[in-house]
């Protein structure tokens, strides 16, 4: 019995960790998050800080459309703050009287007003590109949270020489020689972009933003405070769930173990 | 149950009335029980645990959910963020589907090790593989529910394998589709269907265990039992060791539900649906990837071969789709390919090591289904592809049901057999396959 438990146990982690491989996010520098590990939780200055980037680097391109404003009390910031925050923004209101459309300013209640009205004033302001919604950016992309970190301080790498095909080889034109790295125009190297090739300018620049709590904004501080904030945006109950799960698998193992008892209480007399 | 304390007058009222209680009665406590099941008599129960979990936390997740296409996937966020503890129902439901084909494989391949599928089981395993054929569906249409890039192109790529069908196959695969395309009427029926099928499958259960109770549970000797002294009552002993079990899966579930929730996600399923937008590689869930792999198996070139004879006129999507249906449709075949007249593989000192053989094979092919079929297996050899290796364990996978199954019943010389459960020993010979066989009942 126990050894086959283990050859279970071996199989279902061999296909596991060959499933994960498959999956890629090779290459990826790992970052040691305050929310990693089953114990893990944000850090709210961090995130204040991520939203501080957020708000005055990526709102101008990329919408935030499945977070609410009020959803920023979970980060801290207060409620007045929040109704500020939201007031900068304007949304289409109820018709009036003679049923003519109308504007108002954005309440807590509202989720985070888009840049764009829609898809195509989003293109034609980016030179074609559609910048992604990131409110789910950490869990949509192979790498999570490490992923969109090394994304952001991933410019101004050195381009590699030549083109690479999937294979991580050399790509050969037909007289098999081969063929040189191009960059399009408006477009910058990343060498963590699949494709290399990404339509987002480098988002990113030391002080460029000025943190109220006067952490130093160098690129890769920055590129970690707004990583964090997409996570909690991704993910807001991460916390609550990890608190919740450390309670009931306690508890489980400790019915489970009570169980066992049972079970060989029950089983005594068939021996 | 019948003789309980203080409910028993309102127990013989009910019961005198409708015998619910006498039929549980019988059931559990009238349901002799060889007395040497192992743990892995267990995930029948915990199957039928999963299933119960996954309807109650559905019926929730419907309550909140809206199949539309444009509403779909900001519905599955809404209930993630502002629906109370809807991340909570959505994680359990969302690693339920993995939790549920982890048991259900794990029963199956219990049930070929031991040859659960033999004389007089046969329907009971028949029985099995409807649930299991159910279950696919099932599972595949809830994948497509939250309307994301793997949802959309999941169901794109499967709907489009009835294409394939000669004649008929464009107007079939519009059919499913309900227009042209995988589009809003798709979600809609798929949603209906996927609320349909779980109750077809307690159905089909309720049948499964009819046929248990009538055929009575084998035992991992897979000797009968001879009499009473090799049965114990189903109630309360294997409803104990059930209780055990079930503790068991719920701590290994609840630690995906609440450390890794996305561990078996496809990270495209969260950028939502877009039809001109195909993801770099359409992977489907794990449990479906050595079936994958065997319809990527059959390349267009390999089927130009054959057809070239003059056999059969069939393209190459249809021959992959053939063959992966074949994949699973030899399992109803299986009780007569396996010509051994021994259940247990525990006295077939061959066929064991062709059942890890054939485990090992069907992991293989899992491995292949993840990967693109261009894709080198080993990066420092050119020589072979996923697709290579993904031939190779697809030819391996049929030769192990059509020519080595049936051959080793003949050829294989098997232990001999305990005379009874409860005195496994032999006199004289077959020492070693009895000292095996009384080791589970002092540990069980």
């Amino acid at each position: 019995m126990r050894k086959t438990i283990l050859v279970v146990t071996a199989l279902a982690g061999l296909s596991a960790s060959a499933i994960a491989w498959a999956a890629g996010g090779a290459g990826l520098p790992h970052v040691t998050w305050s929310f990693g590990g089953i114990f893990g939780t944000y850090d709210q200055t961090q995130l204040k800080r991520g939203f501080q980037v957020y708000q005055e680097v990526c709102s101008s391109c990329h919408s935030l459309r499945h977070v609410a404003y009020r959803n920023l009390a979970a980060i801290g910031i207060s409620e007045k703050e929040i109704e500020k925050i939201a007031a900068e923004k304007e949304v289409a209101g109820e018709p009036d009287e003679d049923g003519e459309p109308t504007e108002r300013k954005a309440l807590p209640s509202d989720k985070f007003v888009p840049p764009f009205a829609n898809e195509n004033a989003a293109r034609a302001a980016n030179n074609g590109a559609l910048p992604p919604d990131l409110s789910l950016m950490t869990k949509a992309r192979i790498g999570g949270p490490d992923y969109v970190y090394a994304l952001l301080t991933g410019y101004g790498r050195k381009q590699p020489k030549y083109e690479v095909d999937g294979h991580g080889d050399v790509k050969l034109d037909k007289e098999k020689k081969p063929v040189p790295f191009k960059m399009g125009e408006g477009l910058s190297y990343n060498p963590y972009f699949p494709g290399l090739k990404i339509a987002m300018v480098a988002p990113l620049s030391d002080e460029g933003v000025e943190y109220a709590d006067k952490t130093k904004a160098t690129v890769p501080q920055m590129a970690k405070d707004v990583t964090a904030f997409l996570q909690w945006a991704a993910d807001p109950y991460l916390e609550e769930r990890k608190r919740m799960g450390i309670k009931v698998v306690l508890f489980l193992i400790f019915l489970t173990g009570l169980l066992y008892a049972y079970k060989r209480k029950v089983w005594a007399d068939v021996h | 149950m019948a003789n309980g304390g203080t409910g028993s007058k309102i127990v013989k009222w009910v019961d005198t009335r409708l015998p619910i209680f006498t039929f549980m009665d019988h059931a559990m406590r009238g349901y002799p029980t060889p007395k040497n099941l192992s743990y892995w008599w267990n995930f029948g129960s915990l199957a039928g645990v999963v299933l119960v979990v996954m309807i109650a936390t559905g019926i929730v997740l419907a309550m909140h959910y809206t199949a539309h296409a444009s509403m779909a996937f900001d519905s599955v966020e809404r209930i993630m963020r502002d629906v109370n503890y809807g991340w909570l129902i959505r994680y359990i439901h969302m690693n339920g589907g993995t939790m549920f084909f982890i048991v259900v494989y794990i029963h199956m391949f219990r049930g070929m090790y031991y040859g659960s599928y033999k004389n007089p089981r046969e329907l009971l395993w028949w029985l099995g593989v409807i649930i299991f054929l159910l279950m696919m569906a099932t599972a595949f249409m809830g994948y497509v529910l939250p309307w994301g890039q793997m949802s959309f192109w999941g169901a794109t790529v499967i709907t489009k394998l009835f294409s394939a069908l000669p004649l008929i196959g464009e107007a079939v695969t519009q059919w499913l589709w309900g227009g042209f395309s995988v589009d809003n009427p798709t979600l809609n029926r798929f949603f209906s269907l996927h609320y349909l099928l779980p109750f077809l499958i307690v159905g089909v259960v309720v049948f499964h265990l009819v046929a248990l109770h009538t055929t009575k549970s084998g035992n991992p000797l897979g000797v009968d039992p001879k009499g009473p002294q090799d049965t114990i009552p189903f109630h309360p002993y294997y409803t104990v060791k059930d209780y055990f079990g079930i503790g068991v899966l719920l701590i290994f579930w609840a630690a995906f539900v609440f450390f890794a929730p996305d561990f078996f996600g496809e990270p495209d399923n969260y950028i939502p649906a877009n039809p001109l937008s195909t993801p770099a590689h359409i992977v489907p869930e794990w449990y479906y990837l050595p079936f994958y792999a065997i319809l990527r198996a059959v390349p267009d070139n390999f089927v130009g071969q054959w057809a070239g004879l003059g056999y059969i006129i069939v393209n190459a999507k249809l021959a992959g789709v053939l063959t992966m249906a074949a994949s699973i449709f030899v399992l109803f075949a299986l009780p007569w390919l396996d010509t051994s007249k021994v259940r247990s593989g525990r006295f077939r000192p061959v066929f064991k090591w062709f059942f890890w053989i054939f485990l090992l094979d069907v992991v293989i092919l899992g491995v292949c289904g993840a990967n693109s079929p261009d894709a080198r297996v080993f990066s420092w050899y050119k020589g072979l592809s996923y697709l290579d290796l993904g031939q190779i364990t697809t030819a391996y996978y049929f030769v192990h049901f059509l020519i080595i199954l049936p051959l080793l019943g003949k050829i294989e010389k098997p232990l001999p057999l305990p005379t009874s459960i409860s005195e496994p020993v032999l006199k004289g010979g077959g020492a070693a396959g009895a000292g095996a066989a009384a080791k589970p009942m002092e540990k069980a």
